[in-house]
């Protein structure tokens, strides 16, 4: 299926280590993916908390970690959430690792003062961090111990969100496969449902929920649900379509339920929404032409929406840091729908199986990188002269010091970009830091 | 395990960013894993620097902790050294490497590298940013300026001092430096070396050849200066220049040790704030009850301008970090109220819910607190924000500092006749409480009518009546004014509050 030879290799541990990639022979038009390690720049998987906790309105995340953890969703929230989060960090202290304390107990403690001060958290996830991983705290059992004790008012569901396991949008991946158990079974003779799993904006949802229903596709549930009572049933009727390109885990655990997944591109642009919104077409029948009607005014609108941004994107060169797992997939809508041109694609993690349809558009010129070793990355980008850098917040400033135009990449994981409607919103992100150079005389 | 849902500090080896990202020259070598990478932002985003701090993160990930980390380390520090050429080094772990015990003082060291390599040991799980910050800067003293060649003789030249404390991430440490030290030159003080914001190691090693040292920031610098006291017999200034007080009290304290003039210095109109505060215009911020949390030395200092220079009361004063909470207790004596010292956010809550101030003096933390309350608020202390690294010049120490503590703490009240106009006419549809202070535009927090109309303690009631008397108060006094009611009623076994018990304790108070 995808044209691109994957070159696995075992990586001792040198940071210097140049990136090397082979070409498989016998496949002239494959292009090779490069695995690179060292100095990541990004952030770990307990920074989904802050999304995840809007979403999912009576759900509280509880981290049980370190200061370190709560400084860093305290930071990377950037300005403080006016509101009271509905998260917390339990801060393991000195005598806690050195078993003075039961942490289990302690654990207990710290989740009666918690309810006692938000009553109406109906779904309470433990998450775990680095340093409970490293001292192999069982949150498994103590969710399953806590989920009894405080049953039926509340259920307590375990992940972990850990920087030494998972990478920033992995630890939506965590959390949503950690839900997935608490969903009911669905009979087996149950009619074929939609399953759209990822954690969208409110209005995206409503979006999607009105053109599935356009289409004939009748009954369209999304995971996570926004209140935790209303999660579906799932079962081998279940048609599972990802509005994520990093939700592996969670694909797989639904797998297991014998919910099947549908493939295809991510619903990015006025093309890449098409391309969705076609799978789940395909699925349940839908004639061709009832398709077209359907989705004609909203591809229309995004294509128009598109104009302006492309107006001052074509041509120019875009150089990806990786960060969220969406650089496949917003590589593919620059370069197609925004005729810009991608230097250098940068991911965390590939995951073939989820955006192989995404890089079969990509130029095979284009550099799809794997991992990260950032000070050899700052070289590459400094060396390819890009037009704009997409990169984490802790290299954006630094980079504008020197003269490049970048774009937060952290705003494409925060904002609302998927589907038609969005479609303008997200290539204005990437024309803004550009227009806004242009602009300014200072 | 302690529930925290914000925290004043980071984690010590954040403390120990700051000083290598102030300084020139250094590179810090932490053994972390990539989520750890996320404290670059605080400086590139927060602190709009534009550079990457000087920190190498090893970023080990779970399939390491099978192999051998200490190898990843090692090749980090080998890494960073050929890369980035720094002068000095310093390596240590963050919380989850500590853990698993590469020892990184022992790895650093066999790699004989050919600068300073300093280990630092900062236990993640007992202390803090700012005692992480004190420490490092202090390992970095006493490693690179060990002993002194001996000072040049005092005769024919100027005093020769240092600045301590000033760091990346610091609450407006950049205003306030140029602010101290146009001071300090004007009363004939030259300035040796400026530590650690902008220093070299080379320049940490000149440091003995000062005649004494201001420490600008305890929290920062306080461990250093004592040993530099002790090894090379520097006298510590420690007096902080904060408003006009204090201000003078620092001048005092360097004419002391340096024996210089300081008539320049204390000239008439160094600062405006005093007549600012004593001008008829400011007579309605009389008593105006004020609670004052934040880093420790900060809030004492700041508590007594609010008292002293504005006329304010204090009525609660407390600090995030322990380490000096002896001199917090002393101060909370000064102005008989019960210290609070806690990193608690939620105390802190509890405290200014009960306490019903008119205005917080207080961090980022407090500035939320307020809002939910409907409070007047400024921010007077570390942790930093954004909005702390304004573009113009705004110093909070020395004379000018002593302005701006004036605009920044009496702009979030209401203004002086505004505070009686709406006392008079609260149903005026468009110039009500409801609206907030006029001059803050529609961004200030509208003060609903939420705002305690309700019985504060639970074990008393209000007659319709009283309550809705109570309604005509403005909402910026409102909640003083029910708590101290029922302090009175409780004080007189008064159950049920009516009018009669309204006026009593309004007369009561007043006297």
């Amino acid at each position: 299926m995808t044209r691109h030879v994957v070159i696995d290799r075992s990586h001792s541990i040198a940071l210097a280590n140049p990136m090397r990639a082979e070409r498989r022979s016998g496949l002239d038009q494959a292009q090779p993916i490069y695995k690179e390690r060292g100095q990541r720049e990004v952030f770990c998987g307990l920074t989904g908390i802050i999304w995840l906790h809007r979403k999912m309105q009576d759900a509280f995340f509880l981290v049980v970690g370190s200061r370190t953890c709560a400084h860093l969703i305290q930071s990377a929230a950037g300005v403080m959430v006016f509101a009271e989060p509905r998260f917390a960090t339990a801060i393991m202290e000195e005598r806690d690792l050195a078993g003075m304390a039961d942490a289990n107990e302690e654990l207990d403690r710290v989740v009666d003062q918690l309810l006692a001060r938000r009553p109406d958290i109906k779904l309470l996830f433990l998450v775990g961090s680095c340093p409970s991983e490293v001292i192999k705290l069982d949150l498994s059992r103590a969710a399953e111990r806590l989920s009894l004790k405080y049953s039926p008012a509340l259920k307590v569901v375990n992940y972990s969100g850990s920087g030494i396991e998972t990478t920033f949008t992995q630890g939506e991946d965590a959390c949503l496969a950690a839900l997935v158990p608490q969903a009911p079974d669905a009979a087996p003779d149950a009619a074929p449902s939609l399953l759209v799993v990822g954690a969208l904006p409110d209005i995206v949802e409503d979006q999607f929920r009105r053109l599935f229903a356009q289409l004939g596709v009748p009954k369209v549930d999304f995971f996570p649900p926004r209140r935790s009572g209303d999660i579906c049933a799932i079962g081998p009727n279940t048609r599972v379509l990802l509005a994520q390109p990093f939700l592996g885990d969670t694909a797989q655990k639904l797998a297991a339920r014998g919910a099947v997944r549908l493939e295809a591109p991510f619903p990015f642009g006025a093309e890449g929404t098409t391309a969705w919104l076609k799978a789940a077409a395909d699925a349940w029948r839908i004639p061709a032409p009832h398709f077209a009607r359907v989705v004609e005014s909203g591809r229309t609108r995004a294509k128009r929406a598109l104009e302006g941004a492309r107006e001052t994107l074509r041509g120019k060169r875009i150089f990806f840091f990786p960060d969220s797992q969406l650089e496949p997939s917003l590589a593919r809508f620059v370069t197609q729908e925004l005729g810009m041109i991608a230097v250098e694609v940068g991911t965390p993690y590939l995951n073939r199986d989820l955006v192989g349809l995404e890089l079969e558009q990509l130029d095979p010129e284009t550099r799809i990188v794997e991992g990260q070793d950032v000070d050899l990355q700052l070289d590459r980008c400094r060396a390819a002269k890009p037009d704009l850098i997409v990169c984490g917040l802790g290299l954006a400033n630094p980079l504008e010091a020197e003269g490049f135009t970048t774009k937060w990449s952290i705003e494409l994981v925060f904002s609302p970009v998927h589907g038609f409607d969005q479609a303008g919103d997200l290539a204005a992100l990437f024309a803004r830091p550009l227009v806004r150079h242009a602009r300014l005389k200072v | 395990m302690q529930l925290t849902v914000w925290t004043y500090e980071g984690p010590p080896h954040v403390g120990a960013m700051r000083i290598a990202t102030a300084m020139r020259g250094v590179h810090y070598v932490l053994h972390a894993p990539q989520g750890d990478t996320y404290a670059d932002l605080l400086f590139t985003m927060i602190e709009r620097r534009g550079e990457r701090p000087p920190v190498t993160y090893t970023t080990f990930q779970a399939r390491d902790l099978g192999g051998d980390t200490a190898e990843l380390f090692k090749d980090s520090v080998r890494g960073a050294y050929e890369r980035f050429q720094p002068q000095a080094m310093i390596v240590g772990a963050s919380c989850t490497a500590e853990l698993i015990q590469d020892d990184p003082a022992g790895l650093a060291k066999a790699i004989d590298l050919p600068i300073p390599v300093i280990p630092l040991d900062l236990p993640s799980y007992q202390k803090k940013e700012s005692w992480g910050a004190a420490e490092t800067f202090f390992q970095l003293v006493r490693t690179l300026a060990p002993r002194s060649e001996g000072r040049a003789p005092a005769e024919g030249r100027r005093p020769l001092c240092n600045i301590l404390g000033p760091t990346a991430l610091g609450f407006h440490h950049r205003d306030d430096l140029i602010e101290i030290r146009r001071l300090l030159e004007t009363l004939g003080v030259d300035i040796n070396v400026v530590a650690p914001l902008g220093a070299t190691p080379a320049d940490l090693r000149r440091l003995p050849d000062a005649d004494f040292n201001v420490v600008l920031y305890p929290e920062i610098a306080d461990t250093a200066a004592r040993w530099l006291e002790r090894t090379h017999g520097q006298p510590a200034i420690r007096t902080i220049p904060l408003g006009v007080g204090g201000t003078r009290d620092f001048i005092a304290e360097v004419v002391r040790i340096a024996g210089v003039d300081p008539r320049l210095a204390l000239a008439e109109g160094a600062s405006r704030m005093p007549w600012w505060s004593r001008s008829v215009d400011s007579n309605y911020l009389t008593g105006k009850r004020v609670f004052v949390f934040g880093e420790a030395n900060r809030a004492i200092a700041a508590a007594r301008v609010a008292s002293e220079e504005l006329g304010f009361e204090v009525v609660g004063l407390g600090a995030y970090n322990r380490e000096f909470a002896r001199e917090v207790r002393a101060a909370a004596e000064i102005y008989g109220v019960t210290p609070l010292i806690t990193d608690d956010y939620l105390a802190v809550e509890r405290a200014v819910a009960e306490l019903q101030p008119e205005l917080v003096l207080g961090t980022q933390m407090e500035r939320h607190i307020s809002k939910r309350l409907k409070i007047a608020c400024a921010v007077i202390s570390a942790p930093s924000h954004v909005q702390d690294y304004p573009a113009r010049y705004s110093p909070q120490l020395g004379f000018e500092g002593a302005n701006v503590l004036f605009d920044t703490w009496v702009h979030p009240l209401a203004m002086g006749l505004e505070e009686h106009l709406l006392t008079m006419f609260r149903d005026d549809f468009e110039f009500n409480d409801a609206a907030g202070p006029s001059h803050l535009g529609h961004s200030a927090a509208p003060a609903p009518e939420s705002v305690p109309v309700e019985a504060l303690s639970s074990a008393i009631s209000w007659t319709q009546e009283a309550k809705a008397e109570l309604a005509k108060i403005p909402f910026f006094v409102r909640g003083k004014a029910t708590r101290n009611t029922e302090q009175f009623a409780v004080q007189r076994g008064i159950a049920l509050i009516d009018l009669e018990t309204l006026y009593d304790a309004r007369s009561h108070l007043a006297r």
